[in-house]
């Protein structure tokens, strides 16, 4: 250590570990949300770091859209038990039940958009004033516009053309009774930066990300697996193919890439010679040009 | 891409709205292969609707549906890129003055700007007002691309003669390192690859540029700061006793044994540990992210700073700030902002604008004494509380100060500590 540089990876965590550690001193009762896909899996890693030897001092809210891969929720347990921290789980299927939400009609209906209810009401009930999020700008063009702390007006909305100036490291989280802010320590990390930083620290994420055989179905391009949740149009058939998720959303709408990377370090190899990005197999974000922009201004993360 | 050893590099780009900004970015990020195959689809499809032949790389940064349907950039985006050499953060930040602002929260944390002018019309206004500012953030390294050679026949003596008054405005200000670069965005000269059309430019094209700026010491290494972010007080088995003190390094370095002042007390005590999560290390230095114990119990909480013995920060109550006003609402006299250092909150007061500096002249107006948006002046402040401050020449974490609104709760200005 005598030149006295961090290389990109130990300079991205170290800013990740103050950004953690900022929500931490600024506001009164933060929580991460937890996907159990690989980004909220490092922001809990980070987490972890930044607050050593002590817990972690926030909560896991996940928003359940009743559409999971079980083994997303399995490791999402499991996880939490570990760490002895709070888990809450807000629950779309409720948020249905309860007539908050109207479930989308038609082949390609998903529960996406009904998150941000379940998310919103879930925020309001636990007083939650940041919620901090694995959101990467290089994910997506709204994304890229993204600042560390986010504002949310009190009805959760994003307005990108008045965000609050970011200087230096100086983060200002004041807000207003009933409004909000989202947090994003991981902003600056690319897709690749993850995947070799996970792979580095050998942190533990669920088998989805490698490559197996499992039951799928060709649909608008991308391997859709075999779920409870499934409907088979007359022209689709299930197949066994050898695939593996790049990222993890719904059950019903994550299309899986045929692959050969069944460890971390393959992973990183493919990753480095992929041609598309990872959202290219969400249909979330076919929908328009700005479905991201849209989502956000309306309160999803 | 294995690039484990490598350093990260933030750059911002500067320049006037039509300069080509926005083609430079996505020329950068084709030639070097960092758009994807869906992300150049869907580009494509946007360009032929717009009846524009091929691609138009401008649209490979503009996000916003707003961005797009206008051509400009509104906020800030960021932007990466990774080389085998290097990892890039590139903040596109907008040209349009009603956004300087924006511009400013894009630069504060650059290791370089690129400036860019039109080769068609030289160093104008916008050129001396973003060098300005980039020249008040301090930013290291400045790299002056002039854009659109091809509409010029790729001139040397053109070349040569913006290089000149951009020599001449900018010896007036403290930039350190300053190259040029004749490029063509569009084309794809001196961006990624040598052009052949200037084979009269012996430098290199801009992405070695940047690939090889030599970073390492624009962190400060020797006036040791640690601001302390929060404390960590482990309520488990093992750890009864344990205090530590969570932060990142703001500048220098730090070594286990070492006596340190804790301020604003003053206490001294001497470094027990160091931590970088659950490993123990010898020394860490800026900007790492540790947790630090001291061998006596001090009393220390959020917005303290551990310091060397021998080596302390200023602690003042009043000083001098250069203040970028970024706000819609105009400097009110007399009311209370909040200011925001390091991790210390404190009230503070504007006594006094001492003089408004013209952006584009660089001359000081001490009549006018109104702030609004994107203004620049230098102004007295007064602190409910001492705090421990550096010059932001010598310390751009310790230097820097923002200012927030309590009525509306808004960063309102930047500010540079002098």
């Amino acid at each position: 250590m005598s030149t006295y540089y961090l290389n990109y990876l130990e300079e991205l965590e170290s800013e990740a570990i103050f950004i953690l550690r900022e929500v931490w001193g600024q506001f009164q009762n933060p929580v991460i949300l937890f996907s159990g896909g690989k980004d909220s899996i490092l922001i809990t890693h980070l987490a972890k770091k930044a607050f050593h030897p002590a817990k972690i001092p926030f909560a896991l809210m996940h928003v359940d859209t009743g559409h999971n891969f079980p083994e997303a929720i399995q490791f999402r347990d499991d996880l939490a038990k570990q760490l002895g921290v709070n888990l809450i789980v807000g629950s779309v299927q409720e948020s249905i039940d309860k007539g908050r939400v109207t479930e989308e009609k038609g082949k390609n209906a998903t529960r996406n958009a009904l998150q941000i209810t379940t998310l919103l009401d879930s925020l309001e009930e636990h007083k939650v004033d940041c919620a901090i999020g694995g959101g990467r700008r290089d994910e997506e063009k709204a994304r890229a516009k993204e600042r560390f702390f986010s504002h949310r007006d009190e009805f959760g909305q994003w307005d990108p053309k008045n965000q609050r100036p970011e200087l230096w490291n100086l983060l200002n989280g004041k807000y207003f009774e009933g409004e909000h802010f989202r947090a994003f320590p991981i902003s600056n990390w690319t897709e690749m930066d993850v995947w070799n930083y996970l792979t580095k620290e050998k942190i533990e994420i669920p088998s989805l990300y490698l490559a197996h055989q499992r039951d799928v179905v060709k649909r608008n391009g991308s391997w859709i697996p075999n779920s409870e949740f499934l409907k088979l149009e007359p022209n689709e058939e299930i197949v066994s193919k050898k695939i593996r998720f790049r990222t993890l959303g719904d059950i019903t709408i994550t299309g899986g890439i045929e692959s050969d990377a069944d460890t971390m370090e393959k992973i990183v190899e493919e990753v480095s010679t992929m041609r598309e990005t990872e959202r290219g197999n969400r249909s979330d974000d076919k929908r328009s040009e700005t479905a991201m922009e849209d989502r956000k201004k309306d309160g999803y993360f | 891409m294995k690039i484990d050893k490598n350093q990260l590099l933030r750059f911002t780009t500067a320049g006037s709205v039509d300069d080509g900004k926005s083609t430079l970015i996505g020329r950068l990020l084709y030639d070097s292969k960092s758009i994807f195959e869906d992300q150049l689809a869907a580009v494509k499809n946007s360009s032929k609707q717009k009846g524009i032949e091929g691609v138009d790389l401008a649209m490979f940064t503009d996000g916003l549906k707003d961005e797009r349907e206008q051509g400009i950039t509104i906020d800030v985006a960021y932007r990466y890129f990774t080389t085998p050499k290097r990892k890039f953060i590139i903040a596109d930040t907008p040209g349009h003055i009603q956004y300087t602002r924006n511009m400013v929260t894009g630069a504060s944390t650059a290791n370089a700007a690129v400036v860019l002018i039109d080769a068609r019309h030289g160093v104008i206004e916008q050129t001396k007002r973003h060098t300005f500012i980039a020249s008040l953030l301090n930013i290291p390294h400045i790299i002056v691309c002039v854009n659109k050679m091809d509409l010029v026949s790729y001139s040397e003596e053109t070349f040569n003669s913006i290089v000149e008054q951009f020599e001449e405005f900018s010896s007036k200000l403290l930039i350190k390192d300053v190259r040029y670069i004749p490029i063509s965005a569009l084309d794809g000269d001196n961006v990624v690859n040598r052009s052949e059309n200037m084979t009269w430019f012996q430098g290199s094209p801009m992405l070695h540029e940047l690939e090889t700026l030599h970073i390492s010491s624009d962190i400060n290494k020797i006036d040791a700061r640690f601001p302390v972010q929060t404390v960590l007080r482990p309520q488990r088995k093992g750890f009864e006793d344990y205090r530590g003190y969570a932060g990142r390094i703001a500048s220098g370095i730090y070594r286990v044994n070492e006596e340190v002042a804790i301020l604003p007390s003053g206490f001294t005590s001497k470094i027990k540990t160091i931590n970088v999560g659950e490993t123990e290390v010898e020394e860490a230095f800026a900007p790492m992210s540790v947790a630090i114990t001291l061998e006596d119990d001090v009393d220390i909480s959020r917005g303290d700073m551990i310091v060397k013995k021998n080596n302390q920060p200023k602690l003042s109550q009043e000083f001098d700030v250069m203040l970028c006003w970024l706000n819609n609402a105009p400097l009110k006299s007399r009311t209370k902002y909040t200011i925001m250092h390091t991790s210390n909150e404190q009230k503070a007061v504007i006594k006094e604008v001492v003089y408004k500096v013209d952006v584009n002249t660089f001359k000081r107006n001490e009549e006018d004494k109104d702030l609004t948006m994107n203004d620049i002046a230098r102004v007295k402040l007064k602190t409910s509380h001492r705090l421990m401050i550096d010059s932001y020449r010598d310390n751009r974490s310790t230097g820097s100060i923002i200012l927030v609104d309590e009525s509306t709760k808004e960063t309102v200005a930047a500010g540079m500590i002098v």
